[in-house]
């Protein structure tokens, strides 16, 4: 059986996500409504803005099956998909707080401030010897882990941009604006456990 | 904002994080805003960016004269005011201005049509910048051209300020087209191609090796409507600006929000319907072939 991945496409980048699933060989979709959700074995919350995305689910009465799925099924966010697992922000908007980290937004400034730097990921293969291409724009951070939440990645500075909680993966960063394959990899890897 | 130590190793600017950020755009709506009241309506509407300007394109045309970049103190307070990138536009060749913007933080500068061009053969060479640029287009020449130069994110330029979808339409289908055009060429006939065109003959490789152009692709210039932005998004642009569209109107706060929806949900015309119902009088508008000729924007840009 060829795995199935749902990209919530309400805004954002979904599409270089559902680019990079397909070249790893899995079938990828565009989940905008509750009954695109039904028959996925994951889910990847993409960058794009966080408020735009929050309030079209809202709209559109995702929020409560999106934290459904998040009980059983692996989800995997990148900056603004970051912000949406979030319990804390800092700020009023519409989040699934399904995972137990606290998030701030625009944490390193503006796009003037976006910048790219080398990650060494220990959970992605040969992770230690070959540095991961993290791309921040606008990027959140990793203010705080709690509970089963552990960090996975740091800048080197250690500020914390990555972390995994059971099956529910956030990254600061933007791994499918890369052609480095070996983050969607490790997602796949959490889905198999 | 508890702003960390920048880290040696990382690296501003680079063209993969300037049109990175308009990836992050893709699917949503860009909003024109004259004040910090627009700006909050637009980001509760969820628009993806705000435009930060005196005037939006229906009332240039009507109050004339010179169009130049508007007010920084304008500009900052809406910087303050939202959550979401602020854009702002300078003139045509104007890199002064650009360097402005620069300074006080906007996140994407559009080389703008719009405002009276400063320079009436050289754009501004946007590799020079760290913050990202938006230029306009007509056609495929024009949209390499501005890449060329640096350009991060393109749109096509239709006609401000008009209400007008015709223009908006024919720029995408031209552009569009010509890239399917280019698709079935054979690489030795691309550098009389790119002679032709007048593009640079990497980007028109690039081109026609991607299958679209190389950066993100929005329109502009005439969107009105829930419908008309769903249109446009049908054609197959990225994304959609919408300027005197949404102020223009009788109740901006639900016209914004729709066509928030309608940029999203563009392919269901069931949901299109749903959102289209009640929103009031639409912008009243211009027909684009009413308009005498020196009265159109999109000329403007070489």
């Amino acid at each position: 059986m060829v795995m199935k991945i749902g990209v919530l496409a309400l805004q954002g980048a979904f599409i270089e996500h559902i680019h990079m699933l397909r070249q790893i060989g899995v079938e990828a979709v565009e989940v905008r409504l509750p009954e695109d959700l039904e028959d996925l074995d994951g889910l990847i919350i993409p960058g794009g803005e966080s408020t735009t995305i929050g309030k079209l689910a809202v709209m559109y009465q995702l929020m409560d099956p999106l934290r459904q799925f998040a009980v059983d099924r692996p989800v995997w966010g990148t900056c603004a998909g970051m912000i949406l697992m979030a319990k804390a922000i800092g700020m009023d908007q519409p989040l699934l707080s399904v995972m137990d980290i606290v998030v701030e937004r625009n944490a390193f400034g503006r796009q003037k401030d976006s910048f790219q730097e080398d990650l060494y990921v220990k959970v992605l293969k040969n992770g230690d010897s070959i540095p991961f291409p993290g791309i921040f724009i606008r990027s959140p951070r990793l203010v705080q882990t709690r509970g089963r939440a552990v960090k996975i990645a740091s800048r080197a500075d250690g500020t914390a941009v990555a972390a995994v909680e059971n099956k529910l993966l956030a990254t600061a960063f933007h791994p499918e604006l890369t052609s480095d394959t070996r983050f969607h990899q490790y997602f796949l890897s959490l889905i198999r456990q | 904002m508890g702003k960390n130590e920048k880290n040696s190793d990382a690296r501003v600017g680079s063209f993969t994080v300037k049109s990175g950020l308009a990836q992050m755009l893709k699917g949503g709506v860009i909003m024109d805003v004259v004040s910090v009241e627009h700006a909050v309506i637009a980001e509760e509407a969820g628009a993806v960016a705000v435009m930060a300007l005196e005037r939006v394109p229906a009332d240039i045309r009507e109050h004339g004269g010179v169009a130049r970049m508007s007010d920084p103190a304008l500009i900052k307070a809406i910087i303050e005011s939202v959550s979401i990138p602020v854009m702002a536009k300078c003139r045509i060749g104007h890199f002064v201005e650009a360097q402005i913007l620069e300074a006080i933080g906007v996140d994407y500068v559009d080389e703008s049509e719009v405002l009276t061009p400063a320079d009436e053969r050289h754009h501004i060479d946007k590799h020079a910048f760290t913050i990202p640029f938006v230029c306009g287009c007509r056609d495929l020449g024009e949209a390499l051209r501005r890449i060329g130069e640096g350009a991060a994110m393109i749109r096509t330029k239709g006609e401000a300020g008009t209400g007008d979808i015709v223009e908006a339409v024919r720029h995408a289908r031209t552009v569009l087209g010509a890239i399917r055009d280019l698709k079935a060429k054979p690489d030795d006939e691309l550098m009389a191609y790119a002679k032709d065109i007048g593009a640079p003959y990497e980007v028109v490789k690039q081109t026609k090796e991607q299958g679209r152009l190389s950066v993100v692709n929005f329109a502009a210039g005439g969107i009105a409507t829930p419908a008309d932005a769903a249109l446009m998004m049908q054609i197959g642009v990225d994304g959609v600006f919408v300027g005197s569209g949404i102020f223009k109107s009788d109740n901006p706060a639900l016209r914004a929000k729709a066509i928030v929806e309608a940029t999203t949900h563009y392919k269901d015309p069931k949901i299109l319907a749903e959102i289209s119902q009640n929103l009031g009088e639409p912008m009243v508008g211009i027909s684009v072939s009413t308009l005498a000729e020196g009265e159109t924007l999109a000329d403007r840009g070489w």
